[in-house]
């Protein structure tokens, strides 16, 4: 199945590079087995490609000899894999009990404004995807977001416009 | 008072170093337990402590402890992992921990193991924890480092890897089968118990799964002793707990206080009460999947037994604050939506009855509900009760809505009558 995959899409994805190997293989040290390095490898595939494609499913069900099923099984049951093209930052807007008590619909009504997307839509530009994200365990400075793997909270709609234009400019 | 777990915190906010952690003290227990302990007496003096797990069920630390095959002949390696995937929707007591303190978790982790005779240690941390990430990363380095992870901790006899996990993110994964699995590379379903971890867990290993709050109180108690420990709770309660508030009060936040704390100690005196122009409705007290509670609760000791009275449980001990310009019905759904959103998928009443719940609710909030719906959402919490699935996740789940059921009716029958939420 992996190898159909391969070849339907293509060559370029579909083997996993040097550089994520290395990774792959610096996480294996900490497992008893390799077929459990999956979300390892879905998590290192995902930093150099902004996303799991299927030659990405493909590749790493080849390298850690499993079943591509096995792989999609698990790539699509966690929140923070993404299997669609996602933008250069991602925006991960807590919706939980207290952002929503405090606010966080409003931030989600400032991006549309702003940027033109809602939960699940990148920008024309490809820079920002917004997500919903489940409790950030941030509640006590609600409403938290992240954005990239930069943790932001104590928002109100301007606060966070203003970061997403400093991000936007790095 | 005495507060071992926040004590030694930083002003400035940042983590403690090695070194700072060693000068208050620290590793100083796990010095005293390898040179002068065997296994059994810290997990006795653990035991001893009666430690009570802070991810919310408040099961007896030591009484896990003890169920793990122990002797010669037991298999190994045998495995302990620090639960650090706090996803409760209104619990943010483990990031405060893990942000300030990491060290006080590693040694915690490093006895926990020594007593349960752990050769491997994983720290199973939520993928969005970010700044704990790099926090852990370094604490894990130093330690490392000083000869305190690795083989022959201290010039001892024991030994342990300590490995750093980083979830793909799923709330289930807190359940500590289903982290088990998660941990194994695979969808993070529960598993059935028995076996119980201890017996079979991952990799079909002995495994403890304990919450990071629970670690981090292990240290202070094999360095005071457990008769210091029981001193520091008030009445019969054990030991000191980290509470919190958020939601409309004046100042949200989380404090280390005795365990069994009256509730409106927590709520007025270190969170000062409502904001200007709120009046407090209910409150749930132990993050989002507990019952909800009333005013006339306030008074009620932050004990597991109390708060069980009255109909509720002190779960994480993170108190979420309804106040009087909220719609109930409105956080309930939200409340409902992260359930369903979150359910595994693993078992038919929690796969659709989460769902079917939530659509009720929004249709009941956006004023197409129905009179007889309120009677269909009762079911709901009776099919999805205690026992009738696979784990505690949609029990869970039923508690803040039969709460909200019986205590805010008024408020979804407006809804009804009027087609309309009435605070919008």
């Amino acid at each position: 199945m992996s190898q159909i995959f391969a070849r339907d899409r293509g060559w370029s994805q579909a083997y996993l590079s040097d550089e994520e190997r290395a990774e792959i293989e610096r996480e294996a040290e900490c497992y008893p087995r390799r077929e459990g390095l999956c979300i390892e490898a879905l998590r290192i595939v995902q930093q150099h490609r902004g996303w799991v494609s299927d030659d990405s499913v493909a590749a790493i069900a080849d390298y850690l000899g499993v079943g591509a099923a096995e792989v999609e099984g698990v790539a699509t049951f966690y929140n923070l894999i993404f299997r669609e093209p996602v933008g250069r930052r991602v925006i991960l807007l807590c919706n939980s009990v207290t952002c929503w008590m405090l606010g966080c619909e409003t931030l989600r009504a400032r991006i549309g404004y702003e940027l033109g997307i809602d939960f699940g839509e990148t920008t024309a530009d490809g820079e920002f995807t917004l997500l919903p994200i489940t409790c950030l365990g941030d509640c006590d400075h609600a409403p938290a977001a992240l954005v990239g793997d930069r943790h932001h909270h104590d928002l109100d709609p301007d606060r966070l416009i203003a970061i997403l234009r400093r991000h936007e400019e790095e | 008072m005495e507060r071992p777990l926040t004590g030694h915190f930083k002003e400035d906010g940042s983590a403690l170093t090695l070194a700072e952690y060693r000068a208050a003290g620290g590793y100083e227990a796990l010095r005293k337990a390898l040179t002068g302990m065997s296994a059994d007496e810290v997990l006795e003096e653990v035991k001893a402590a009666n430690l009570r797990g802070r991810g919310g069920a408040g099961f007896p630390t030591g009484v896990k402890w003890s169920l793990v095959p122990r002797g010669d002949d037991a298999p190994h390696p045998k495995y302990l992992v620090a639960n650090a995937d706090e996803m409760e929707p209104g619990a943010f007591k483990d990031r405060l921990l893990l942000e300030r303190n990491p060290h006080l978790l590693l040694e915690g982790m490093i006895l926990a193991a020594y007593a349960i005779g752990a050769d491997v240690a994983y720290i199973f941390l939520r993928g969005e924890y970010v700044d704990p990430a790099r926090i852990l990363r370094r604490a894990l380095a130093e330690a490392r480092e000083a000869g305190l992870v690795g083989e022959r901790i201290l010039g001892s006899g024991f030994g342990l890897e300590l490995h750093l996990h980083i979830s793909g993110g799923r709330y289930i994964c807190g359940e500590e089968t289903a982290l088990i699995n998660a941990l194994e590379g695979k969808r993070a379903t529960p598993r059935a118990k028995p076996p119980f971890p201890q017996i079979s867990g991952a990799w079909g290993r002995p495994t403890v799964v304990n919450n990071i709050e629970t670690l981090c109180n292990v240290a202070p108690i094999v360095a005071n002793g457990a008769d210091w420990y029981r001193g520091l709770g008030i009445g019969e309660e054990c030991g000191t707990k980290l509470f919190g508030v958020s939601g409309r009060v004046r100042r949200a936040g989380a404090w280390e206080l005795p365990m069994g704390t009256p509730i409106r100690d927590i709520f007025e005196a270190c969170a000062g009460g409502m904001q200007e122009g709120y009046r407090l409705r209910g409150f749930l007290p132990g993050g989002g999947s507990t019952d909800f509670l009333l005013p006339e609760h306030l008074d009620l000791p932050m004990t597991y037994e109390s708060i069980g009275k009255a109909g509720s449980r002190m779960g994480t001990g993170t108190l979420i604050v309804l106040d009087d310009r909220t719609c109930p019905v409105g956080m309930v759904l939200n409340l409902e939506r992260f359930f369903a959103q979150e359910s595994c998928g693993w078992c038919t009443p929690c796969r659709d009855g989460l769902p079917w719940t939530r659509q009720l609710l929004e249709a009941i909030e956006g004023g197409t509900g129905r009179p007889e719906d309120l009677a269909t959402l009762e079911e709901h919490c009776r099919f999805m009760g205690p026992g009738k699935t696979f784990c505690a996740l949609a029990p869970g789940a039923m508690e803040p809505l039969q709460s909200a059921l019986k205590f805010f009716r008024e408020d979804f029958e407006r809804h009804i009558e009027h087609r309309v939420c009435p605070y919008a």
